[in-house]
């Protein structure tokens, strides 16, 4: 089922030449619970060389961090990009995961489906979607049970 | 009478204007002892050091003074800067800060008093515990954290310089959380300098020195370029390393213990990791220590994962400040020691009393200091940014630091800022000769075809 559409075409910060945005690439490893968050911390330190504000670094920083965990409790990792242009940044996370059913549901705070032994390190509050929502400008999120979910996030500057 | 520090200020600043900055720092390089090595980049946790030329460079705005190159080199080419007392011999009243860490480094003494005797025997006027002053800002710390709800949060210790001055380059949110009351150190040499005046009437501020005894370089930086207020009352930083053999001698010859220790648990505590933040009496607290556990710690702070907590105390040295490289003590003998010469102390003897604190708080917030900026022009900053993004994809990814650089990625930036060339790797460097060779047979190959 297709939960929520969102295509690249909708998306108007994809139309524009390569030569005005500064793309980051990372991996996610689903294996490797303990390197969770480490791309977040790569993004924050390229941001803060290119000299944007520490509140619009926050933002990326705190809402990929949640989206990278997510990925990592639920999807068994995936890939990020994170589209740097002057005025906004735009992240993406897709994942080959179980997709999400139900986005709305998901959405909720304090609604989680994350595994106990998750839980038992401090996660799993239920506030990860609500807290990328909350950090960021717009998101989408565009999921299919059995295929995977995309999440795409902007931060305007 | 300054000319060891002149000298010392000049062999600083010719192995240190990498980038020209207002800050001196106090780790410095023996050039002849310096084999070109690459311990020491892999160990900065600022990525400041390079080895161009075959020698280390350190870039001065983005040293923080941890002293890990100092650590990290075998060769013994990174020294620590710091004052000798015989320098200050024309002050007429001398006053020794001891840091509690110094406590810990005698083996065979367990009277605190002898101790502090030994630096009166030295030739110190006075002497004045930092561990004393350690105990007000205890005080101090629990009363702000009680009176204010609306503080950041959570707050984070000022105590350790290395630490303001990260936070100050990498974390800019945070510098609000930071205490905003003056280190022990600072403290001490205020009130010190307060007491002898009531107790000499005849002397004036300037004939008065006050010198810190102490476990790390980083202390002589803060001396040099003070953070939250214009000047520091110190007058000059003694290592413990050098002290500790004097007073060691001292003790053996000396007839007569002239000095009382006036400090209890927690301000001899403070030594070590998690003394400050016990002296809270609130268990919600977290205490780091050593540098890179330290950063993590704070990325998690600043992405506002670490939630109820009230307090957090970090120290860059592993251990606290009884790892400082000035010591001559395992830090972790050294924190057993403690823990025996404590025993019987009472908890506090220092209040604040009429020594309002509130005249020890900053007077100015550190400044950010975003050291990292590409450029102060953001697309300019941004093509940079493309330019190392694609170089680093060529590079081969493997951080050897053979270039100089201790991560590829650092590399790419240097190329990027014209610090540096492709060719530097030496991997590049042996595929763009394989290729030459290469293309050489080729050419001969044809030679002889034809």
């Amino acid at each position: 089922m297709l939960a929520a559409c969102f295509t690249k075409t909708d998306c108007p910060e994809v139309v524009c030449s390569m030569a005005d945005f500064v793309r980051l690439e990372y991996d996610i490893d689903g294996e490797n619970f303990t390197s969770a968050g480490e791309a977040s911390v790569k993004v924050k330190r390229s941001l803060r060389q290119m000299g944007f504000d520490p509140e619009t670094i926050r933002k990326v920083s705190v809402s990929m961090y949640e989206g990278e965990i997510n990925m990592v409790i639920h999807a068994d990792g995936g890939k990020a990009t994170v589209d740097i242009y002057d005025d906004r940044i735009v992240i993406v996370l897709a994942d080959r995961g179980p997709g999400i059913p139900d986005i709305d549901l998901a959405m909720q705070a304090g609604y989680s489906t994350a595994p106990d032994n998750i839980r038992s390190l401090g996660f799993g509050a239920g506030m990860g979607l609500p807290n990328m929502a909350k950090y960021t400008d717009e998101m989408k999120i565009e999921s299919e049970v059995g295929v995977g979910t995309t999440v795409t996030m902007v931060v305007k500057v | 009478m300054n000319s060891t520090n002149d000298e010392k200020v000049n062999l600083t600043a010719e192995y240190h204007s990498y980038m020209t900055d207002a800050i001196t720092h106090s780790v410095m390089l023996d050039r002849d002892k310096c084999k070109g090595c690459t311990n020491c980049i892999k160990h900065c946790p600022t990525e400041a050091i390079r080895v161009r030329d075959g020698h280390a460079r350190i870039e001065n705005k983005r040293c923080i003074d941890c002293g890990e190159c100092i650590r990290a080199c075998q060769y013994k080419a990174k020294k620590a800067i710091y004052d000798r007392f015989e320098d200050f011999a024309d002050y007429k009243y001398k006053i020794a800060l001891p840091a509690p860490s110094l406590y810990g480094q005698f083996e065979e003494v367990n009277d605190l008093d002898a101790m502090l005797s030994a630096l009166v025997e030295l030739g110190f006027d006075d002497v004045f515990e930092v561990a004393r002053a350690a105990e007000m800002v205890s005080e101090y710390t629990r009363k702000y954290l009680e009176r204010n709800d609306s503080l950041p949060s959570p707050v984070i210790s000022s105590a350790c310089p290395v630490i303001v001055r990260l936070i100050s380059i990498r974390y800019p949110l945070l510098l609000d959380n930071i205490l905003p009351v003056m280190p022990p150190i600072e403290v001490a040499a205020r009130v010190a300098r307060k007491e002898a005046l009531e107790k000499h009437p005849e002397l004036s501020d300037e004939d008065i020195c006050v010198l810190f005894i102490s476990p790390c370089p980083a202390k002589a930086s803060y001396v040099k370029n003070p953070l939250g207020v214009k000047k520091s009352a110190v007058s000059g930083v003694l290592s413990i390393g050098e002290m500790f053999f004097k007073m060691r001698a001292a003790m053996k010859t000396m007839r007569e213990e002239k000095v009382q220790a006036q400090s209890g648990i927690i301000g001899i505590s403070w030594a070590g990791t998690s003394g400050e933040a016990s002296a809270l009496f609130n268990e919600k607290y977290l205490a780091a220590d050593g540098i890179e556990n330290v950063i993590k710690v704070l990325d998690e702070i600043d992405n506002g994962n670490i939630r109820n907590l009230d307090f957090v105390e970090l120290n860059a040295c592993n251990g606290g400040c009884v790892g400082g490289v000035l010591n001559v003590e395992n830090p972790y003998i050294a924190k057993a020691r403690l823990q025996t010469l404590r025993r019987y102390l009472p908890v506090s003897l220092n209040r604040m009393g009429d020594q309002r604190l509130d005249s020890y708080e900053w007077d100015s917030l550190p400044e950010p200091e975003p050291v990292s900026k590409l450029s102060d022009d953001r697309h300019e900053a941004m093509r940079m940014m493309r330019e190392i993004v694609a170089i680093t994809h060529t590079l081969p990814g493997i951080d050897c630091g053979s270039c100089g650089a201790p991560t590829c990625r650092a590399l790419a930036e240097d190329i990027v800022k014209g610090r540096a060339v492709a060719d530097d790797c030496v991997f590049m460097m042996r595929d763009k000769l394989l290729k030459q060779c290469a293309s050489l047979t080729q050419t001969e190959e044809k030679g002889e075809t034809t």
